[in-house]
């Protein structure tokens, strides 16, 4: 392919400004496309967890904690009274209503003194959401459950003995939880579990900080919520009701904002590219003018000699997209094992089809980006053209 | 193209034919006449000097039957083709395959090989009908460097590691490779020295005995002596 080589050759000649505009490119590839990586890792993970809490409501006082404030502190004024729960209950039905006190306290594990996030629930819910890893689930007023990755941590066995808060209660472990992952609810791998009598004795709380509903038909889960809203935010709204659906939405959304952000950078980091890329293309039509006009005589048609400039756009697109294909791959390796803390999702189509989209804009962005100067060389007067120096 | 209609091109005609061929150039400040009422024939295999002062029309008449330009009025027909009003892709195409360019400057593509120069209007006419296979244009590479007594081994070279003679020779292959019926050369031996010049002088005159029809710009008199005819121009007509 003689007329590829051709391109490939002048761009070799110059090699130094045509780098330069490539580098534009494998920006833009590589933000495109490790965006779009981490935006579907992020997804699938967070769809893998959704199964596992589908079917859950999550009720919290209006301008208490938000979904992920669930260790927020036991001093929060914003509460859901017994009677609200009463009330969601009776809304709700058959359905299971589950009302969770949330807080923290320093607590000594071992020889290390620790702030840990704390669950104050009713010993006899705590099965219904919760599984066990080793010992038994809670059974009365005092003990607790650990959570898995705590308990790694801190050392933490079943007979193990902690002392939580200033007072210094001595509590002891009863029963290890399993792994939960991220949860909408309540994420008790790296919290203790208590009875919510103990919480209550200990803390002076009498509300709840969040109620969970456990939905047993998921095709209800709509009408459960309305219910809900209906019974207890008559006059001003006293709760917000979540479904775990919404509260995906929530992060998808905060997600969405910034991908756009970087997207836009990748963006305009292309038309950048693409403005260096024809300007490049531009010297090199002037340049090789009289070029031009000998192939033009030598019997190459308009379009052959358009076909030679694109390729010349072609190779430069080629080439950008390539490292920035390589470079985004790594980029959405870190982003992806920062903050996802796994590469799980890194490493399937749907992820991995972004980096090709992203190629696949940068070699379009190139060939655009080519398309004027190599119709002004095809254009030239071939008269004109032999007679340049 | 034309060549199959016409295959020899013997059988009908003169193989070029100027009738009353006018060109002009508008500029801004005002027409210019290059080409003046010119009438003219070229028989196959002739060799024609076209001498002229510079600004009497030598080169436009070079670039019109070249198919670089068309006139701006009367005919001019190559091979009985007027070409007077064809697009833009059929004059390429006649200038691919019916002529061959040979340049006082040389002008050979810088960043390819002299085979690779040679290669190129073969390229360029692949794949079409009748158009030679990767094959053929490797064995009509060879045959037309070694015909212009370009040493094999130059090849390989790039146009700026060869000799002006060298180069012109490599041009000279790359005209001839697509056994056009027309050569046209614009002072071939201008930017050579005396020596060099009569080799190149010597091998053109070889291309004309084996039967290539030669149209040649010059003002060199000793060179205008390889021709068997000349015409000379002035303000765009014959003297």
């Amino acid at each position: 392919m003689i007329l590829f080589d051709y391109a490939r050759r002048n761009i070799r000649l110059h090699w130094f400004r045509s780098f330069l505009a490539v580098i534009g490119i494998v920006i833009g590839v590589v933000a495109i496309s490790s965006m779009g990586v981490l935006g579907n890792s992020l997804v699938l993970s967070i769809s893998d967890s959704l199964t596992t809490v589908g079917d859950t409501i999550v009720v919290y006082p209006q301008s208490g904690a938000g979904p992920m404030g669930g260790g927020g502190g036991g001093t929060t004024s914003f509460q859901i009274t017994q009677r609200q729960v009463d009330q969601i209950t009776r809304a709700v039905g058959t359905n299971l209503v589950i009302p969770v006190h949330t807080g923290a306290d320093r607590v000594i594990m071992g020889k290390e003194n620790q702030a840990v996030s704390l669950y104050g629930m009713d010993p006899a819910d705590i099965p219904e959401i919760l599984e066990l890893e080793d010992g038994i689930f809670l059974r009365s007023t005092t003990g607790a459950m650990a959570g898995k990755r705590l308990a790694e941590e801190f050392d933490l066995n079943v007979g193990s003995t902690v002392v939580i808060g200033e007072d210094g209660e001595r509590v002891r472990i009863v029963g290890i939880l399993k792994e939960r992952g991220i949860g909408f609810d309540i994420n008790p791998d790296y919290a203790l579990v208590v009875s919510d009598r103990w919480f209550e004795s200990t803390y002076g709380e009498e509300g709840y900080n969040m109620v969970v509903v456990k939905v047993e038909d998921l095709e209800e889960i709509d009408a459960v919520k309305t219910a809900i809203e209906d019974a207890l935010n008559r006059r001003t709204d006293v709760v917000t009701v979540l479904d775990t659906r919404a509260i995906l939405q929530t992060i998808l959304d905060a997600f969405n904002n910034i991908s756009t952000f970087t997207t836009a950078i990748g963006g305009i980091s292309l038309i950048v590219a693409g403005v260096s890329i024809l300007n490049v293309m531009m010297m090199s039509v002037t340049e090789r003018t009289r070029e031009i006009g000998i192939i033009r005589s030598i019997g190459a048609k308009r379009r052959e000699v358009m076909r030679i400039f694109l390729y010349e756009a072609l190779v430069l697109g080629l080439i950008g997209a390539g490292i920035g294909g390589v470079l985004s791959f790594g980029g959405a390796f870190l982003a992806v094992s920062v903050m996802l803390q796994s590469t799980t999702y890194l490493f399937v189509p749907s992820s991995l089809v972004y980096i090709l989209y992203g190629m696949l804009f940068g070699i379009g962005t190139s060939l655009l980006s080519g398309l004027y100067p190599a119709w002004r060389a095809a254009n030239l007067n071939p008269i004109e053209a032999l007679r340049h120096d | 193209m034309e060549k199959g209609v016409n295959p020899s091109g013997k059988s009908g005609g003169p193989l070029i034919r100027l009738a009353d061929v006018t060109k002009v150039y508008p500029l801004p400040a005002g027409d210019v006449t290059a080409i003046d009422h010119l009438s003219l024939e070229v028989e196959h295999g002739d060799f024609v000097a076209v001498m002229g002062v510079s600004g009497s029309g030598k080169s436009t008449l070079l670039n019109l039957i070249g198919c670089l330009d068309v006139p701006t009025s009367g005919d001019l027909f190559l091979n009985g083709v007027n070409i007077r009003n064809l697009a833009d892709d059929p004059l390429t195409e006649l200038r691919r395959d019916t002529i061959g360019f040979v340049f006082q400057q040389f002008n050979l593509i810088p960043l390819l090989t002299a085979y690779e120069n040679v290669e190129f209007p073969l390229i360029l006419s692949q794949g079409r009908d009748g158009g030679p296979g990767p094959g053929e244009i490797a064995n009509r590479c060879r045959a037309v460097l070694s015909s212009v007594g370009l040493d094999e081994s130059l090849a390989t070279h790039t146009p700026s590691e060869l000799s002006g003679g060298q180069q012109q020779r490599v041009a000279i292959a790359r005209a001839l490779v697509n056994d056009p019926d027309i050569l046209l050369c614009d002072e071939p031996t201008g930017n050579l020295d005396t020596r060099t010049g009569t080799t190149i002088m010597e091998l053109l005159a070889e291309m004309n005995r084996a039967g290539k029809t030669i149209i040649m710009v010059t003002h060199d008199q000793r060179v205008a002596g390889y021709a068997r005819r000349r015409i000379e121009l002035v303000d765009g007509r014959l003297a």
